[in-house]
C-alpha cells in the first residue's frame, strides 16, 4: 500500500512539474503576476511529493518489504538499519529518485529564498527547473520505476554489494548528486537569462552562491569517493581516472570555472556571454555524467545495445537539454550587451586565462573518457584510455594553472602589472623555495620532480594568505589594529584564501603518495616482522570471527618504533553471506608524517598468510585539502554581500539529502 | 593455436584460483629489485581484460596475475620494455594498452586538449586586443540610462 502510496506521489509530482514549467512561463510573457507566482506552490507541492515517494521507498527498505523488487534485488534482512537506508540510493532506481528529490530540494529553496528575484526572472527560472524534472520524473515512472512489485513475494532480498556497505560510501551519492543537481539551478537562471535576453551584476550574484553551493557538495562527495577507494578497495590508490570518477570531476572542473567568471561578471559586468555559456555546459557535464554511470554504457557499448531503453531515454533528455540550451544561447547570446572592457595583464585577464586552462582540462578528462565509446561506434575499433593518457595531458594542463593561482587574487580590477604583483608574493616565493629545498634534502630518494610538485604547494599555501596578509596590512599597522582589519575582512576573501590553500595541500599529499610511498609484499607467518619508514611491523596471527552480515579472518598487526609500542592494527578478509564475495578491510594507522595501511590475503599453507603493507607519506593531505576547500566555500557563502537585498532569508542552499532517510 | 591454448589455461586458471588476492602476490616478486620495478612500470599500462578499468597491477584477476608473471618472465629473459609492448599489442590488440599509441586515429585524442588551450589563448588575446581599439571610448549611454543619469543629477 505504502509503495503504491509512494507511485501514485510520483505521478502527482510529476503533473506538478508540467503545471510548474507551463504556467509560470506562461505568466512571464504575458506578464500575468499571478500566473507567475504559481511557480512558488508548485515547487513546494512538488518537493512534498517527492519526498513522501522517498520516504515510501525508504520505508520499505527499513521494513525489508521484498514484494518490491527494488529492495528484494539490493537489500537482505541481515543488513545493518544504516546499510538498509544507504540501499535506498545504491541501486539505479533509488539513485535517480534521490536525484529528482535533490532537484525538488533546490527548486523549493530557489521559490523560498528567491523573494528578491525579479517576478519574471524567478518564474522563468522555477519554469526551466521544473522542465528537468519533468523529463527525470517521466524517465522514472517509464523506465526505472523503484515500485515495481513482485509475485509472489521472495521471503529474502539477494542483499547490497558489500563494497558498498561502509559509511564513507553511504553518504557519497547524496554529497555528489548535491553537486550534479545544485548545478541545475546555475543552468536554470542561465536559460531564464538568454530568454530574458539580459544579464548583469544583481544576476550573477544570484547565481555565484548556487554554484557556490554545488561546488561544496561536489568536493566533498568527490573525495568521499575518494577517501572510500583508498580504503575499501584495498591497493592504496586514491584516483583511478576511472570513468565513473571522470563523470564527477567534469562538473566539478566546469563549476569552479563558472565560480571565476561569475565574479567577472559581478564585479565588472564582463563576461557575461561566457558565463551563460558555462552555466550551461557545468549541468550538461552532469547530465553527461549522469548518462555515463547509469546508462551501462561505460561497461561497453554492446551491453548498452542490449537493452538501450535505459540509456536513449537518457541520451534523449540530455539531447534535449543540452541541444535546446545551446540552441537558445546562439540564437539569443547576440542580444546579451558585452560589458566592462579589460587590459590583459588584470584581474579579469587572470580569471579568463583561469578558465581557459580549466576549459582545457576538463576537455581532456571529457575526451579520455568518451573518445573510447566514440571509436568503437563510429570505427568498430576498441582501444583503451587510462591513467597514463590523464597524466600526460590532464596533469601539464592543469600545473601552469596551480602555478598562478596565487597572482590572481593579488591583481587588481581593470589595469595591473606583473611586477608589482610579483613583489608582493617575494615572501611566499622564499617559504615555497625554501620549503622545496628541505624537502630535497631531507628526501633525495625519489623522483626529481617531487620536491618541485611540494615547493609548489606550499607556494599555493603561502601565496593564498599573502592577499589576506596583504589586505590587513600586517606588519606595517600597528598589530591591534591590524587583528581588526582581519576580523572584518569580507567572508569571500577567507574564503577563496582557504580554497587554495586547501588546493595546495591537496597537491601535497598527492605528491607524497605518488613520489614516496613505500611497499612490502610478502607471505608472513605469525611472530614474523618487517620494517618499513621507521616503523616495525610484527604480524602475531588471525583469528575468524563472524559478523552481522559475513564472517571474517582479523588478522593482528603490532606496530612498534624504536621498540615502543604505537598501535595495533587489524586489517580482516571479509566472506559476505548473500553472494559469498570477499571484501578486504584495510588496516589503517594515520601518523602525522603519512599513512601505515595494511591489507591481509589469502591464508597460505603452513600458517603463512600474504600480506601487503604499504606506507603512504602525507596521504591524509588530499582529503584535509578537500575539507579545507569545502570550508573554504562555506565562509565564502556567509559573505554579506549574498544577503544585502535579500533581507528575510538568506538562500537556504544546505541540500541535506541525508536527512531524508 | 596459441591464442586458443591460453584460452583454455585461463578457464581453468578462472575455476581453480582462489576468490580474491590484491594484485600483485609475494611469489610473484623479481628478486632483482630494478627489474622489479620495471615489471610495475610496465604492469600498470597494461589493461586488465576481464576487469573494468584496472590494469594488470591493479587486478586481482587470475588473467592479470597470469600476464604479471608472464611480463616477469620475459624481463627476466632480457627482453626491452618495447619488446614487451609489443608482445602484447600483438596478442591483445590496442584495447591492452592503457596509454594509446598515436596513430591517425588517437590523433584528435591526443591533440584535442593541447589545441583547445591554444585557441582559448588565442582568442582570449584577440579579444583583448580588438578591446584595446576600442577603448577608452566606451560605448555611449542609451536613451534609457541617459534618462537616469538626468533623473539623478536632478535630485
Amino acid at each position: 500500500m505504502i509503495a503504491e502510496l509512494g507511485h501514485l506521489a510520483l505521478v502527482l509530482a510529476l503533473a506538478t512539474a508540467l503545471y510548474q514549467t507551463s504556467v509560470p512561463l506562461y505568466g512571464a510573457s504575458t506578464g500575468d503576476l499571478r500566473l507567475m507566482q504559481a511557480a512558488v506552490p508548485a515547487a513546494l507541492c512538488q518537493l512534498a511529493l517527492i519526498a513522501f515517494a522517498f520516504a515510501a521507498l525508504t520505508w520499505s527498505y527499513v521494513n525489508s518489504d521484498f514484494s518490491l523488487a527494488n529492495v528484494y534485488a539490493n537489500s537482505h534482512t541481515a543488513k545493518p538499519l544504516i546499510y538498509k537506508i544507504s540501499g535506498v540510493w545504491g541501486n539505479h532506481e533509488g539513485s535517480m529518485l534521490l536525484w529528482v528529490l535533490i532537484l525538488a530540494l533546490n527548486g523549493a529553496a530557489v521559490a523560498l529564498a528567491g523573494g528578491n528575484l525579479p517576478p519574471g526572472l524567478k518564474a522563468r527560472v522555477l519554469a526551466v527547473q521544473g522542465s528537468i524534472g519533468v523529463a527525470f520524473l517521466l524517465f522514472i515512472i517509464i523506465a526505472s520505476n523503484p515500485f515495481d512489485r513482485l509475485d509472489p513475494a521472495p521471503i529474502e532480498g539477494r542483499g547490497l554489494n558489500p563494497l558498498l556497505q561502509d559509511p564513507a560510501l553511504a553518504f557519497h551519492p547524496p554529497f555528489l548528486y548535491g553537486g550534479y543537481v545544485g548545478l541545475s539551478v546555475a543552468f536554470s537562471f542561465a536559460v531564464a537569462a538568454l530568454i530574458e535576453g539580459k544579464v548583469d551584476a544583481a544576476w550573477a550574484r544570484w547565481v555565484r552562491p548556487w554554484t557556490l553551493a554545488a561546488w561544496m557538495f561536489l568536493t566533498i562527495g568527490i573525495a568521499m569517493g575518494s577517501w572510500w577507494a583508498y580504503y575499501e578497495l584495498g591497493w592504496g590508490g586514491f584516483w583511478f581516472w576511472d570513468p565513473v570518477e571522470n563523470a564527477s570531476l567534469m562538473p566539478w572542473l566546469a563549476a569552479t570555472a563558472l565560480l571565476h567568471s561569475a565574479i567577472v561578471v559581478e564585479k565588472r559586468n564582463a563576461l557575461k556571454i561566457w558565463t551563460v555559456l558555462l552555466a550551461i555546459l557545468a549541468f550538461s557535464l552532469s547530465l553527461v555524467g549522469t548518462f555515463l554511470v547509469r546508462s551501462g554504457v561505460l561497461t561497453s557499448v554492446h551491453a548498452f545495445a542490449v537493452d538501450p531503453t535505459r540509456g536513449v531515454f537518457i541520451l534523449g533528455i540530455l539531447g534535449f537539454f543540452i541541444g535546446g540550451a545551446l540552441a537558445l544561447y546562439a540564437w539569443r547570446a547576440g542580444s546579451l550587451k558585452p560589458g566592462g572592457l579589460f587590459q590583459p595583464v588584470s584581474r579579469e585577464g587572470a580569471l579568463v586565462l583561469n578558465n581557459v586552462i580549466l576549459g582545457a582540462a576538463a576537455a581532456a578528462v571529457f575526451i579520455g573518457t568518451l573518445y573510447p565509446l566514440a571509436l568503437e561506434a563510429v570505427a568498430g575499433d576498441k582501444i583503451s584510455v587510462g591513467p597514463p593518457y590523464f597524466n600526460l595531458t590532464f596533469v601539464p594542463l592543469i600545473l601552469p594553472l596551480l602555478l598562478l593561482v596565487p597572482l590572481g587574487p593579488l591583481m587588481p580590477w581593470k589595469r595591473s602589472d606583473l611586477k608589482g604583483v610579483t613583489e608582493r608574493l617575494q615572501a611566499a616565493a622564499g617559504i615555497a623555495l625554501l620549503i622545496g629545498v628541505a624537502t630535497f634534502a631531507i628526501r633525495a630518494r625519489g623522483p626529481w620532480l617531487a620536491p618541485f610538485g611540494i615547493a609548489l604547494g606550499a607556494w599555493l599555501i603561502a601565496g593564498s594568505f599573502t592577499d589576506i596578509v596583504e589586505r590587513c596590512q600586517l606588519g606595517r599597522m600597528p598589530t591591534t589594529a591590524a587583528l581588526k582589519r582581519l576580523a572584518g575582512l569580507p567572508g569571500a576573501a577567507w574564503g577563496m584564501a582557504l580554497a587554495h590553500a586547501g588546493l595546495g595541500i591537496v597537491l601535497i599529499g598527492i605528491v607524497g603518495v605518488t613520489a614516496w610511498r613505500e611497499e612490502r609484499i610478502m607471505v608472513m607467518k605469525p611472530g614474523d616482522a618487517v620494517s618499513l619508514a621507521g616503523l616495525d611491523v610484527t604480524y602475531v596471527g588471525a583469528t575468524p570471527f563472524t559478523g552481522p552480515n559475513y564472517t571474517a579472518d582479523r588478522g593482528r598487526f603490532v606496530v612498534r618504533r624504536d621498540g615502543q609500542e604505537i598501535t595495533t592494527l587489524e586489517p580482516e578478509k571479509r566472506e559476505f553471506q548473500p553472494g559469498r564475495q570477499v571484501t578486504s578491510e584495510v588496516g589503517l594507522h594515520q601518523f602525522l608524517t603519512g599513512d601505515l595501511y595494511i591489507v591481509m590475503g589469502e591464508g597460505r599453507s603452513g600458517g603463512g598468510r600474504s600480506v601487503r603493507i604499504y606506507f603512504n607519506p602525507l596521504a591524509s593531505l588530499i582529503w584535509f585539502g578537500a575539507l579545507v576547500m569545502f570550508i573554504g566555500g562555506a565562509v565564502s557563502l556567509t559573505d554579506r554581500r549574498y544577503r544585502i537585498g535579500a533581507p528575510r532569508r538568506r538562500p537556504r542552499l544546505a541540500v541535506k539529502p541525508a536527512e531524508q532517510g | 593455436m596459441q591464442r586458443r591454448r591460453l584460452g583454455i589455461i585461463l578457464a581453468i586458471a578462472l575455476l581453480l584460483a582462489p576468490a580474491a588476492a590484491r594484485a600483485v602476490e609475494p611469489d610473484e616478486v623479481l628478486a632483482e629489485p630494478r627489474l622489479e620495478a620495471r615489471a610495475r612500470a610496465l604492469s600498470s599500462e597494461f589493461r586488465c581484460l576481464v576487469c573494468q578499468n584496472q590494469s594488470i597491477d591493479d587486478s586481482d584477476a587470475p588473467l592479470a596475475k597470469d600476464l604479471r608473471i608472464l611480463i616477469r618472465e620475459r624481463l627476466k629473459a632480457g627482453a626491452s620494455d618495447s619488446q614487451i609492448r609489443e608482445f602484447m599489442v600483438e596478442r591483445y590488440g590496442d584495447f591492452v594498452l592503457l596509454r594509446p599509441r598515436l596513430t591517425s586515429e588517437t590523433l584528435l585524442l591526443w591533440f584535442t586538449p593541447f589545441a583547445l588551450l591554444l585557441a582559448g589563448l588565442i582568442f582570449a588575446i584577440r579579444a583583448g586586443l580588438r578591446q584595446d581599439t576600442a577603448s577608452p571610448a566606451e560605448a555611449p549611454l542609451s536613451e534609457e540610462e541617459r534618462g537616469r543619469v538626468e533623473k539623478v543629477s536632478r535630485q
